[in-house]
């Protein structure tokens, strides 16, 4: 049987939401404010943080070179706390997602409810 | 029988009968091009992991290390950060809002078939450069770990080929995915015991290593007797171009990695997004502890090798199987080198399925045939077909290649490509409800035109001749990429694009109407 030419992922019965009401839910703005309040400030830092170790190692590599302990230099140390604060990002980010599955959930609450 | 050969031996026994397992359970699309998105978020994780610890991370880093130390270690830290951006901007929506593919995010709103046609040639075009410099890599290893027994290049790059074609056309991702999982758990275990044995070396005192890394003995290009800190930067990338290429190349892996078809096409294969999201955190983990161990692999390569003896015994990539070789004898360095050939095998594999998925699915089904199968199943088997024609294909330019090409610029190509075409027009696609198909299409076609020149024209292909200095295009041909798909949609007004913003935010946002486990 030929699938109905559609650009459709999921279940069908979802087609009848009205997907430009749900956009204007209070529930579903609130999402989209707390997903940006935290995503678009942790996305800029992790960015910054990240390119200035390339940027200090071509740019500044007498102070990259600087010896902390033994021949471990600045750089080295440097390039080692991407890592960890790599995944702190990531450990704040899935705290913070706990949070927007919960509004997620809230809104497609709301979608039951005024279905009924 | 070497030890090193009855090792693959074993390894292609068990990915076979995976393979057979799999083959029995896969029935229809869903099954065969996403595993029923069925995985659990550690297996997706791990396996996430896996395609990404490819072979240019395991011998290629070993061997930047090795050779030109700290400067190396620089690609290690760029390849954890990128997962970053997946995990924050990518990986949810994507699998909120997509099927099978990358371009099923962009054809939600936008028109279907030009976006179709765009993101199926650019997920080739990523992943035939991919697969070649992958192949290359394998076919000069497997030939050189078992010259004893008379396997040549040429016999090493068919039967690389020919294996991955049986996984992907029998296997399907279910069985690319269990292949992926069992490498992923053996280069692990290969890497943490590797760099056991190196502090083990140095009596198990990082303070000795340091030191030894600190005064590496080598022959320079003049044939002098050099000592150099492999710790201190800039044995690699030098003056005047090599701060900007350091630059370019962060650009080049911070977005490129979320533009990646074979390591995007992994999150359509769990339930949900909280699944996804998850699979990145595994992911995260397994990846940034290997890249941390590449401390021990290269550095130790460095320090208890040698650069000298490596370049006598196979060059920079044999690096990590040459250290196994000094710490644990022939039977360690058959272990390490049967891992690297799993590593090759699962990693074309995966590139495989996401090629020929994207052909099927974007090509064949979408533009060709306007979103209709015209029997049940066709999908499927143009899939299957096509993963044997990328395999033949691969198979042909590989050998054409000959063991010896430059294979670094087509790795730089992918990630350059992915990121200046790909991650343009899935990040406006997502956020800018203005964003439009022309702008999908001049982005797409931008970024992909911009870093195919500029790779051309760069020292990776031109030498001494080079017009565009630096090895990776990235920090020009992204910004263009971007350039491209902002300028081509203010080139006119699509209101059908503007009006489905709000279907793709709530979808994309909430999860709303996405195909769960064992959909159809």
């Amino acid at each position: 049987m030929p699938n109905p030419p559609r650009e459709k992922p999921g279940d069908e019965d979802v087609d009848v939401v009205d997907w430009e009401r749900v956009a204007a839910l209070d529930e579903f703005r609130a999402l989209l404010k707390a997903k940006r309040k935290f995503i678009v400030p942790a996305t800029i830092f992790f960015i910054v943080y990240y390119f200035s170790l390339p940027v200090l190692v071509g740019y500044a590599p007498q102070l990259m070179a600087a010896k902390v302990f033994g021949v471990v230099n600045v750089a080295y140390l440097f390039a080692l706390s991407q890592f960890f604060v790599a995944w702190m990002v990531a450990w704040a980010y899935v705290r913070a997602a706990a949070r927007f599955d919960g509004m997620a959930q809230r809104v497609l609450d709301r979608i039951k409810r005024d279905s009924r | 029988m070497s030890p090193a050969l009855a090792m693959f031996l074993g390894f292609i026994a068990v990915t076979l009968w995976i393979t057979w397992w799999a083959a029995r359970r896969n029935t229809g699309s869903s099954a065969y091009f996403a595993a029923g998105r069925s995985l659990a978020a550690w297996q997706n994780g791990v396996a996430v992991a896996g395609d990404y610890m490819s072979a240019a991370s395991f011998l290629g880093i070993a061997g930047i290390i090795a050779f030109q130390g700290y400067d190396g270690f620089m690609y290690s830290v760029g390849w954890l950060v990128a997962y970053l951006t997946v995990l924050l901007i990518v990986a949810e929506p994507l699998r909120n809002a997509g099927k099978y593919t990358m371009a099923d995010v962009l054809a939600y709103r936008l028109s279907p078939r030009p976006v179709r046609a765009m993101g199926a040639l650019s997920t080739l075009t990523v992943s035939t450069f991919y697969m070649i410099a992958q192949m290359v890599g394998a076919g000069a290893l497997v030939s050189l770990l078992l010259r004893d027994t008379g396997i040549g290049y040429e016999t090493a790059v068919v039967g690389i080929g020919v294996l991955m074609i049986v996984y992907v056309v029998f296997g399907g991702m279910l069985a690319t995915t269990w292949v992926q999982i069992v490498k992923a758990i053996l280069l692990m275990a290969g890497t943490v015991l590797l760099s056991f044995l190196v502090l083990g070396h140095y009596g198990f005192d990082l303070g000795a290593f340091f030191d030894a890394i600190g005064q590496v003995t080598y022959t320079d290009a003049q044939g002098n007797q050099v000592t150099r800190d492999f710790m201190t930067p800039g044995l690699r990338y030098t003056p005047p171009y090599g701060a900007l290429d350091l630059i370019s190349l962060g650009m080049a892996l911070i977005f490129g990695t979320a533009g990646l078809p074979h390591i995007l096409v992994r999150f359509y294969t769990v339930p949900d997004a909280q699944t996804a999201r998850r699979s990145v955190v595994w992911a995260m983990l397994i990846i940034g502890t290997f890249y941390i161990l590449t401390t021990f692999l290269g550095f130790g390569a460095a320090t208890i090798v040698g650069r000298d003896f490596i370049a006598g015994n196979g060059g920079t990539n044999m690096s990590a199987p040459l250290l196994a070789q000094a710490l644990g004898g022939d039977l360690f360095f058959a272990f390490i080198s049967a891992i690297a050939f799993a590593t090759i095998l699962a990693v074309v594999a995966g590139l495989t399925i996401s090629a020929s998925t994207s052909f099927a699915h974007d090509f064949w089904t979408n533009v060709l045939h306007h979103g209709r199968e015209r029997r049940e199943g066709e999908e499927v088997r143009v899939a299957r077909v096509t993963a044997f024609f990328v395999g033949a294909i691969s198979i042909t330019i590989a050998i054409a290649l000959g063991p010896n090409a430059n294979v670094a610029f087509l790795v730089a190509l992918a990630f350059a490509v992915a990121a200046s075409a790909n991650l343009p027009v899935i990040v406006l696609s997502l956020l800018w409800k203005r964003f439009n198909t022309a702008g999908a299409v001049c982005g797409l076609a931008t970024g992909l035109v911009s870093s195919l020149v500029l790779i051309v024209i760069s020292p990776s292909i031109m030498r001494a001749d080079a017009i565009f200095p630096l090895e990776n295009p990235g920090i020009v041909s992204i910004p263009l990429g971007f350039l491209g798909a902002v300028a081509g949609t203010f080139l006119r007004r699509e209101p059908e694009a503007e009006r489905k913003f709000a279907e793709l935010s709530v979808r994309a946002n909430t999860g709303l109407g996405a195909e769960r486990a064992g959909g159809h």
